[in-house]
């Protein structure tokens, strides 16, 4: 019989659990109710106590790890907490959120308990045993594998369950002693882009990708970068859309070409970048070749607006393709979003 | 010389993001249609790694680099071919199976081995650097496995940057959900770094780096040990093509105007 455990941790406020661990709440509930096993939910967090009342009504057993050194995310102090929460709780499977948190510990503490690990993982399936669905080549070959080996930890892309909200109530929670090793990393803080600045928005419904066509030479010989950016800029302000870029868009920075300030390599879509998840996306000035495409796996609605009308979105890759230059048609575009909003 | 480092990047070859790629399945389970022939790179983010590990080595006089990449011999000579040409290293090459479906535990196990037997090597001053996922397999744990193996309990992985102070401690940014970057400090080496995209671009060829690197990367190749890798008793079920190919309407008769009063009820649309 599996031993089942979900991992969570909190989110920067120290206390309340991420939407991605409530998501593997979820997945660990109906995996648990399917495999008819025990579920244990382990909490990684400075102070578990609120995150362990948004857990009561699972019914599962708590596990903790808490204190001020969990406080923060790190391989040695994260290593040894997932470690302690999975020998405590003697899981044969393990679920875990594909977190930045946890997807940087969890092959390590795999290793440690003899186990086995599979990552960006999107469903869960199997009749009587377990069936892992993930991707392979960026998203290009789609694969379910299986492991009869265990303890086997299996990361969930976020996105892939809806996350847990159960009633809120009084937790029994089982602390879990830490030994931690010698700490030869402090975590400062975080760098990001002022709020305002923020072109990043996992949660926006909405993914506009702007590609290298923005700042190459328009009817008029001249490139309009800063004319580019303005517009970019004016649609994400006016739908609090997220912006994804071409590695191409990216890279001319470092070539000495004109470039769009705002964009680094987080930005980037597809091949060396991100597949993020949004139900809409805008493509404009992007050719729509594999490597950018293979970004786009999980955008449910595909527009695109390119000058070339055989480009790789036209071959079945957009919903709809408008052959058009994207410069007058996302000026008035802003202008309508606009005059809707005043 | 006080902080000379021994660099050593984990990088794999994959097949060239243009190419098509269909999945079959042969005896010893899934892989990619003529998976030979189809023309192969460094995996993106691995030769990231190995453009920074350069960088970082040219500032630091005394360091030493390597490069230890698994796969069939024919297919890195070819990938070595060009990449020798970018900066100067040592390549450790092991001759194994090519392609992302192998099990990651048993390419971590392997790349351990081979580093921890790099004559020479001292794991005081190890950086152990690779892609902080590969554009094979994309699990972005085998790196932290071979980590795990050799005992370094300091790892980053999404890094972007890193900047080596007098002492031997560095700062470090590695990436974080919502677009931003997470800020740490380490003691030193020995540490592993995943990298993400870095910030240098790709070095020019330079044919004196090339011809100083392949008269090096010769011998290592022929001399290539072989490498099995186990299962560790993972199965496919299935490995397969996305089905969805979408009806793309193509609009080309629409002013400007037009277009975006469609695209503005479409973006209101729920």
């Amino acid at each position: 019989m599996e031993n089942l455990l979900v991992l969570t941790h909190a989110d920067e406020t120290g206390s309340a659990l991420t939407r991605a661990s409530l998501e593997t709440v979820t997945a660990g509930l109906e995996l648990a109710a399917r495999l008819s096993a025990p579920l244990t939910i382990g909490i990684v967090a400075a102070d578990s106590t609120s995150a362990a009342a948004a857990l009561a009504s699972t019914g599962a057993r708590l596990l903790a790890v808490s204190g001020e050194a969990f406080s923060q995310a790190r391989y040695a102090t994260d290593a040894a907490a997932v470690e302690a929460l999975c020998r405590a709780a003697n899981a044969t499977i393990v679920l875990a959120p594909g977190s930045s948190r946890f997807t940087r510990v969890a092959a390590g503490v795999a290793h440690r308990l003899s186990g086995f690990v599979d990552t960006h993982i999107t469903s869960l399936g199997g009749a009587d045993t377990i069936e892992a669905s993930r991707w392979f080549y960026r998203q290009r070959i789609e694969a379910v594998v299986s492991r009869n080996v265990r303890p086997w930890f299996l990361l969930l892309d976020a996105g892939t369950h809806t996350a847990f909200a159960g009633a809120s109530g009084t937790a029994k929670i089982e602390e879990v002693a830490v030994q931690l090793p010698a700490l030869r990393t402090t975590v400062s803080g975080f760098r990001a882009p002022q709020q305002d600045q923020q072109t990043i928005r996992p949660d926006a419904k909405m993914l506009l990708v702007a590609g290298a066509g923005w700042t190459k030479k328009q009817p008029d010989g001249q490139i309009h970068a800063a004319e580019a950016g303005e517009l970019i800029l004016g649609f994400l302000g006016a739908t609090g859309a997220s912006l994804g870029s071409s590695k191409s868009l990216v890279d001319q920075g470092g070539e000495g070409n004109s470039v769009l300030p705002f964009l680094t390599h987080l930005n980037q879509i597809g091949q060396t970048g991100s597949t993020p998840r949004h139900a809409k996306g805008l493509s404009t000035c992007c050719h729509g070749e594999e490597p950018h495409v293979v970004g786009w796996r999980f955008i449910a609605d595909r527009r695109a607006i390119s000058l070339d009308p055989n480009c790789g979105w036209t071959r079945g890759k957009a919903d709809v393709v408008y052959v058009a230059d994207a410069f007058p048609v996302m000026a008035k575009v802003n202008a309508l979003l606009e005059a809707a909003k005043a | 010389m006080a902080n000379a480092l021994h660099i050593v990047v984990c990088a794999g070859i994959v097949p060239d993001p243009l190419q098509t790629l269909e999945p079959v399945t042969g005896p010893t389970g899934p892989g990619l249609k003529n998976e030979m022939v189809l023309p192969a790179v460094l995996d993106p983010w691995a030769a990231c790694a190995l453009y920074e590990a350069a960088a970082l080595a040219a500032k630091n006089p005394g360091s030493k680099l390597w490069l230890v990449s698994l796969g069939p011999k024919a297919k890195l000579q070819q990938v070595m071919m060009t990449v020798a040409q970018k900066v100067p290293l040592e390549l450790v090459p092991i001759d194994g199976p090519i392609g992302g479906f192998p099990d990651a535990h048993s390419t971590a196990a392997v790349l351990a081995e081979t580093i921890a037997a790099l004559p020479g090597l001292d794991k005081t001053t190890l950086l152990l650097f690779g892609g902080w996922e590969s554009a094979t397999r994309g699990a972005g744990v085998t790196l932290q496995l071979v980590g795990e193996r050799l005992g370094i309990t300091d790892q980053f992985q999404g890094v972007d940057q890193i900047d080596l102070r007098d002492d031997g401690s560095f700062e470090v940014l590695e990436r974080v959900e919502g677009g931003k970057h997470q800020l740490s400090v380490c003691a030193g080496a020995p540490a592993v770094l995943g990298w993400a995209t870095g910030n240098l671009a790709e070095p020019r060829n330079n044919p004196q780096v090339g011809m100083s690197n392949m008269r090096t990367i010769m011998p290592a190749l022929q001399k290539a040990r072989a490498a099995k890798l186990d299962a560790n008793g993972l199965s496919y079920v299935s490995v397969s093509l996305p089905k969805q190919q979408r009806t793309t309407r193509v609009v080309k008769d629409l002013t400007p105007d037009e277009i975006a009063a469609e695209l503005v009820a479409w973006i209101g649309a729920e």
